[in-house]
């Protein structure tokens, strides 16, 4: 063996990965837009307006910026639950319950605890404490499911979608229960509004981004800072990449799937917690539909990096936000929304296509099937 | 091999790895019928080599002519199409599949009528199972084509890479470091069968770093060192202390110089031992024994009569069945590793890619997967990544780690250099007893003396070392006492100085009636 004089700095390393993290999800977006842009051409509408009119209903606008913050808030969180939860080596599917729950628990701690206590309570108070019920919320669900996992075995999968049904389904009942809306004019299964002193200040008069979105960024700051930086996260990534090796040095392989599903389950709470209080200041049966969802593809399309995350956030809050504009413009159904964003993520995942059609040699360690020895 | 007539031929050939030129402008060709053998360092580029042959790698320049017909270079399609197999340094088997299942695996028979009709496969379990129960006969290697991968001792799943070669009818046959997990009497079989081989005209490339199976098996001896072939010999012409010599550049000392041990305190005890191997059998049956500071216990035995068992149960990575132990004083039995580890624990794993490395992690990392939490490395718990990195650099530099970097990860390593790194992280650790098994596996002859050396330095500071070897060699020089284990049960303990190869070799073959144990 020997060594180029031209061996690199780990700053450059840093970059390189960083680009050939990047480069397969850029291609698959690219892909799929080309591929989008035919079908529409086919449905007989003009790819271009399409295309434009997503553009213009994301971005064009300060208005379209603030609701494209709207949409990816949520997004974010739910991400970021997603992507930890693979960092350490679980598939947490029950982000969808878990944020529903936070929702629910954040909303009743907003609209009951000043009856409870028969008094007015000071913002400084309010408002954090009921976030942090709402994440406790989701995180306590997950941990359910963390300590399944670490004590019996029973898989994280099956699990979280069980834990998604009683979720869902409890949720529904409070709704149209005992925490119903009681104003007599409502018929929505929804809650009543919570206290302002629950609610976050805006951040600009008129339009409805909210702090919520600043947090998300901080808090996916911090979660790649807690897991590259620190001890948990060094535990974390053990055991999700090797935990006979994880076990082997010491590491408490199950208290740390229990602290990672918490961990995840938290981060889903508080984008159930944030909806309520920075958005729409209620729980309603269907305000979170399908977020826990995306955002198993969003971790998916972000490579699970808390930076990739963000931008597969912002992307898929574009394209949700621009689909009006660009419905307006084309008279083409949302629903091609759903397709592009498939796409994107067939290519995501069958990355084999995307190598082909661009003939990127795949770098990749090979898949080890037996550990046998050696190397 | 009567006509030399070259079967495989290899001109020019160039591989760049990030950092790391692994072949440059390497020439090798191979004779039908012989059994060519590849000597070389810890990363001098023979896995890379034979990738290269076997289509996995693509090469940056070169060729490869099989028979005289140009090979394709990129893919193992051609290389099989061509006729040739290999068998890696670590298996390509799915262990929850029977052989049959393995073996057809990539290799399903098409039933096509005309080439250019739609690909119709079909899955034909008997005509293959027959197929290979055939040639599991006929070439002396039986296997059981019903048998599941999973549940094969190691010989016998490389068997059945073997079979999965000849499956595809395999003229030329690559083994890389096949020997490495072989028990001597596995490995013995395993020659027989190559030389069955040879003689039905397959020709075989042979990777070890053992020189006396060298000089036993081989035809030919092609040595490489830092990419490049540095020499051709034969077996006649050769002594391992030339080849050695060939290899390392430089002379390198074939036994093991130390004074005699001093040893003080108990540091390991054990006692009354039982322990279950992973099919609920009782594998370590009633093991008591000790380990004083400042001594080397060698546990000598024909591999799967308990080691294994016996070493994970004192690392805190087995349950304890019964019987306990203590580590300076302390009673351990049941506890996790982390508290045996914190006592002054350091294990050198067996498996080093299930439990040494964290194949995806940096050098830099995993030289303190064991550590990272300590204040050394971290303050609080923010990880110090500079006090991180420097501790790589100053281990890489010791150890001599063959990495173009310390921030690579480690899978990129060769398979000698992923053992450099454990044994560097946990020779390195300030501790009482160090559990070492199988600590120079895979290693190159320099590394290994090296390494010996560092055992006996570390006994002559007061370590306490338990080594577990199937190395009879290994344990004859390190070991200041030898404890024989036997189906699950110490047999004999010798002081090394009263030991002979030939008693030892009595003894772990289960003739211990006779046996006397002054512990
Ligand atoms: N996939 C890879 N990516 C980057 N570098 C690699 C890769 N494979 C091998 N190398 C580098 O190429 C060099 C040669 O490695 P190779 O595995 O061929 O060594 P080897 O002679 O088989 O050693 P060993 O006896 O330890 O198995 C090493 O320095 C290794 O780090
Ligand atoms: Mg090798």
């Amino acid at each position: 063996m020997q060594v180029d004089t031209t061996s690199k700095s780990p700053s450059q390393g840093i970059l390189r990965s960083a680009l050939d993290a990047i480069l397969i999800p850029f291609l698959a977006i690219l892909t799929a837009v080309i591929l989008g842009g035919i079908i529409i051409a086919v449905v007989r509408g003009n790819p271009f307006l399409a295309y434009y009119g997503l553009i213009q209903g994301s971005f064009g606008s300060a208005k379209a910026l603030s609701e494209t913050a709207v949409w990816a808030t949520p997004y974010i969180f739910a991400g970021l639950a997603v992507a930890l939860a693979f960092k350490g080596g679980l598939f947490n599917i029950g982000a969808e319950g878990q944020l529903a729950l936070g929702a629910v628990f954040s909303a009743l701690i907003g609209y009951a605890l000043p009856e409870w206590l028969g008094r007015d309570i000071p913002l400084i108070i309010h408002l954090p404490l009921t976030i942090i019920i709402g994440m406790a919320a989701g995180a306590f669900w997950a941990a359910i499911v963390g300590f399944l996992k670490a004590y019996t075995g029973g898989h994280e999968v099956i699990n979280t979608i069980m834990m998604n049904y009683i979720a869902l389904n409890t949720i529904s009942y409070l709704l149209n229960g005992p925490m119903k809306d009681r104003d007599p004019n409502n018929v929505i299964a929804r809650t009543p509004l919570i206290a302002d002193s629950a609610r976050m200040p805006a951040i600009f008069e008129g339009f409805r981004i909210h702090w919520g979105f600043v947090l998300a960024l901080l808090i996916a700051l911090l979660v790649w800072w807690i897991l590259n930086k620190t001890t948990l996260g060094f535990e974390i990534r053990t055991v999700g990449s090797n935990p006979d090796a994880a076990k082997y040095a010491g590491i408490n392989v199950k208290r740390t799937i229990i602290i990672t599903m918490t961990l995840s389950g938290m981060l889903a709470g508080m984008a159930g917690a944030l909806e309520v209080t920075g958005l729409n200041f209620r729980h309603e049966l269907g305000f979170s539909i399908g977020y826990g969802f995306d955002a198993i593809a969003i971790a998916l399309l972000g490579k699970s990096h808390p930076l990739g995350v963000v931008l597969a956030s912002i992307l898929f809050a574009a394209m949700r936000n621009g689909a009006t504009r660009m419905q307006f413009l084309t008279q083409l159904p949302v629903d091609l929304i759903s397709v592009l964003q498939a796409l994107i993520l067939l290519f995501v995942a069958a990355d084999a296509i995307i190598r082909y059609i661009y003939r990127i040699k795949s770098k990749g360690e090979r898949v080890v099937l037996t550990r046998g020895w050696g190397g | 091999m009567a006509n030399k007539e070259i079967v495989l031929e290899a001109k020019g050939i160039t591989k760049k790895f990030p950092g790391v030129l692994a072949n440059d402008e390497v020439d090798f060709d191979l004779y039908r019928g012989e059994i060519h053998a590849l000597l070389g360092e810890n990363g001098a580029g023979k896995s890379t080599l034979m990738n290269v042959l076997y289509g996995l790698y693509k090469p940056d320049s070169g060729e490869v002519k099989v028979e005289g017909n140009l090979m394709q270079l990129d893919s193992p399609r051609d290389a099989i199409h061509h006729g040739v197999g290999m068998v890696h340094q670590h298996f390509m088997l799915i262990p929850v599949f029977t052989v049959t299942e393995n073996i057809m695996l990539g290799a399903e028979t098409d039933h096509r009528a005309k080439p250019n009709e739609m690909p119709l496969v079909k899955l034909d379990r008997k005509e293959v199972a027959q197929k290979v129960a055939a040639l599991s006969h006929q070439y002396g290697l039986d296997v059981d084509p019903e048998a599941t991968v999973g549940n094969l001792p190691v010989g016998l799943q490389q068997r059945v890479e073997i079979v999965k070669a000849l499956y595809r009818n395999a003229k030329i046959l690559i083994l890389d470091e096949p020997t490495a997990v072989l028990t001597p009497q596995e490995a013995e079989d395993l020659f027989r069968i190559m030389h069955e081989l040879t003689d039905k005209g397959v020709s075989i490339i042979f990777i070890t770093h053992k020189l006396k199976e060298v000089l036993k098996v081989a035809d030919r001896i092609t040595v490489m060192r830092a990419g490049r072939v540095v020499g051709t010999a034969t077996p006649k012409e050769s002594t391992e202390q030339s080849l050695a010599e060939m290899m390392v550049g430089r002379e390198v000392i074939l036994t093991v110089q130390k004074k005699p041990a001093q040893p003080t305190d108990v540091v390991l005890e054990v006692n009354d031992l039982r322990v279950k191997d992973v099919r609920g059998l009782e594998s370590v049956r009633g093991v008591s024994f000790e380990v004083r500071a400042g001594e080397v216990l060698g546990i000598a035995g024909v591999q799967g009569n308990g080691q294994t068992e016996l070493a994970e149960a004192l690392t805190g990575l087995r349950h304890i069945e019964s019987g306990h132990f203590t580590l300076s004083g302390r009673d351990l039995t049941g506890r996790p590793p982390r508290p045996i580890t914190e006592t002054g624990l350091a294990h050198i794993p067996e498996d080093r890619q299930r439990h040494g490395l964290v194949l995806s992690y940096s050098v830099a990392d995993n030289m303190v997967l064991c550590d990272y939490y300590q204040p050394r490395f971290s303050r609080g718990i923010v990880i110090q990544q500079n006090q991180v990195d420097a501790n790589a650099q100053k281990l890489i530099k010791e150890y001599d780690v063959r990495t173009p970097s310390a921030f690579v990860s480690a899978g990129k390593l060769s398979g000698g250099n992923q053992q450099k790194v454990i044994v560097a992280r946990e020779l390195s650790r300030p501790v009482k007893l160090v559990i070492a098994s199988q600590p120079t596996r895979g290693l190159d002859v320099g590394s290994i003396e090296y390494i010996h050396k560092q055992i006996i330095a570390m006994r002559d500071r007061g370590v306490a070392v338990l080594l577990i070897s199937a190395e009879l060699d290994e344990i004859m020089s390190l070991s200041d006492r030898i404890a024989v284990m036997y189906r699950g049960e110490i047999v004999a303990t010798v002081d090394r100085k009263d030991a002979t190869r030939e008693q030892l070799g009595l003894w772990m073959a289960g003739a211990h009636e006779t046996a006397s144990s002054p512990a």
